[in-house]
């Protein structure tokens, strides 16, 4: 079935078991929303030199936007912003894709699942929703500029 | 299911064969179970024919032109108009002006008072009153004039049954008040307002009333005589028509003295390089070339409702909606958010699944070929009221059969299964 090919059972179960939910110490904070749907998270980054410390956030949305920050936070943490970099690059190219891709599960491992989310337009956004919101708080840690609102 | 004890339903199997898309298959087999009406309506075959016909055999510039065809064309669309003014009961077929949508009728009413002289003009001294179950196309408008007034924007609240909250309306609309704007129907919640009550308050402060009939005319008896409002806004593709028409209707002595906002050809009298006059309403406020065809359209779908009658339309809805009620009430976790009883209701059902998202909810309905709208609805403080982030809406039509209602239950357990 083809619904089957967007909800994986690696999406489900990162969507009901979410890693690194919830906002810790960071270096820089972001909210984005969509506004089609009304998902919104809510991303602090922390660096420690050139790597990647800490990803936390609250997010709210459906099962893809939610599964999607939790692999985030398994791919980002722990490498450094450079490789991080080429991680989000791979994974915007693969929901790009529109289904012709099936990504590089070397750089992507897990992300790889979200190949078939690419076929479902209305539905890219959610799945970019983290990693967009990752690569904005990045941005602004790396220039210095702190930017805890809450 | 059997569903002999349902009255008031239409000849749905009839009905049906008037509408080509009603007859798709999607996704391997699974029959169109088309519950999204109140975003737009499906359009019958009587007035697509309407829509070819005029660009095949009719098309041309309306109101200029002396040959045949210019004066079938402006015929078609002049006659298209008094089929509106019949249908909402308008004492004058000069008080019914063609927009392209309910947005625009709205944001015309509020570009109206924001250039009109006393005693309508909207100014800093002035109150502007609305209700938070707007539609943002009734929101959006108002706030816009309030900015560049200076003019405060006040609202009605909403009770948790999804009513609006009127305990405060003498503090709400008071002499300050210019112009009060509430929906007849709310898009969310399917709630169907008092406007009698709220224009009555308003005609006693010397207050204008405009209603946006938006998720009524489609459904029941419009009628702008009853309702005593001063404008009514509605749009075409939620009632048959094609998308690109909408209507505004206003009374003949506040069109007489409000101002055009857009200016162009067709809206004046006589030009000259240094000032205008105007055209009498409602061509005054109908700058350029109007959506003719769509016009004729809409001619075309206010026959097709006339003909089956717009009491026999709100029947078979209400009978769908209170079936509807009744059968989401044994799906486990679902939660209406809008009132739970069709009393004074319309045919647009709102809810939330457990913490299911509603995006998700709609992606696995539409694998069995069932659609319905998620998200906020373009009523997002609505949302913020209920404290939910959206939600899934059905919403009925005259077109819907009860089969329909069952699919979608049968659709929501299915939801459950796959994400429990």
């Amino acid at each position: 079935m083809k619904l089957d090919s967007m909800y994986q059972e690696i999406i489900l179960d990162h969507y009901r078991n979410p890693h690194g939910k919830g906002l810790r110490d960071g270096d820089a904070e972001v909210h984005h929303v969509n506004p089609t749907c009304g998902d919104e998270i809510t991303l602090r980054v922390k660096l420690d030199g050139a790597v990647v410390a800490d990803v936390s956030y609250e997010s709210q949305g459906c099962s893809i936007s939610q599964a999607s920050a939790s692999v985030l936070n398994d791919l980002v943490v722990g490498k450094t912003v450079g490789e991080a970099q080429q991680v989000q690059e791979a994974f915007l190219e693969l929901m790009q894709s529109k289904g012709q891709s099936e990504g590089d599960e070397e750089i992507l491992e897990d992300a790889v699942a979200f190949a078939g989310v690419s076929k479902y337009p209305a539905r890219v956004k959610c799945a970019l929703l983290g990693w967009m919101a990752w690569k904005d708080a990045t941005a602004k840690a790396l220039a210095g500029r702190p930017s805890i609102t809450d | 299911m059997t569903h002999s004890h349902l009255t008031g339903l239409l000849d749905t199997d009839a009905i049906r064969k008037d509408f080509p898309v009603l007859s798709r298959v999607l996704h391997d087999g699974k029959p169109l179970v088309y519950l999204d009406n109140a975003a737009t309506s499906q359009k019958p075959r009587q007035v697509l024919d309407a829509l070819n016909a005029y660009y095949e055999r009719h098309n041309a510039n309306v109101h200029r032109g002396v040959h045949v065809l210019a004066e079938e064309a402006t015929a078609l669309y002049e006659g298209a108009r008094d089929k509106v003014a019949a249908f909402v009961n308008a004492p004058s077929r000069n008080e019914v002006i063609f927009t392209k949508n309910a947005s625009e009728s709205l944001n015309l009413v509020a570009n109206m008072l924001g250039w009109a002289d006393e005693p309508y003009r909207v100014d800093a001294d002035s109150e502007i009153v609305i209700t938070e179950m707007e539609h943002h196309s009734n929101i959006v408008p108002w706030q816009l004039l309030a900015q560049r007034t200076g003019a405060k924007l006040k609202w009605f609240g909403l009770t948790d049954e999804g009513r609006l909250d009127l305990s405060n309306i003498d503090e709400l609309i008071t002499e300050k008040t210019k112009i009060v704007s509430v929906t007849l129907v709310s898009n969310l919640l399917g709630t169907v307002n008092p406007v009698e009550t709220i224009v009555r308050k308003a005609q006693s402060v010397g207050a204008l009333v405009a209603i946006d009939a938006s998720q009524a005319a489609p459904h029941a008896v419009l009628d702008v005589q009853a309702l005593e409002a001063d404008f009514v806004a509605f749009t075409g593709h939620k009632m048959l028509a094609p998308t690109g028409i909408g209507v505004l209707w206003g009374r003949q002595e506040l069109l007489e003295d409000l101002p055009p906002f857009l200016g162009g050809g067709e809206m004046i009298e006589t030009v000259t390089m240094g000032s205008s006059t105007y055209a009498p309403a409602p061509h005054k406020f109908e700058a350029g070339t109007p959506p003719i065809a769509q016009a004729v359209g809409l001619g075309a779908a206010i026959d097709y409702l006339s003909a089956i009658g717009m009491d026999k339309v709100a029947a078979h809805e209400h009978a769908i909606t209170a079936y509807a009620i009744e059968r989401l009430a044994e799906v486990p976790d679902l939660r209406i958010i809008g009132p739970r009883t069709a009393v004074d209701r319309g045919a647009a059902i709102s809810f939330t699944l457990g913490d299911i998202h509603p995006h998700d909810v709609g992606q696995v309905l539409d694998e069995q070929g069932i659609a319905v709208r998620v998200g906020h609805h373009c009523a997002r403080p609505v949302c913020l009221r209920y404290g939910i982030p959206a939600t899934t809406r059905a919403s009925f039509y005259l077109y819907s059969t009860p089969g329909e209602v069952d699919a979608l239950i049968d659709g929501l357990h299915h939801v459950r299964n796959f994400f429990g």
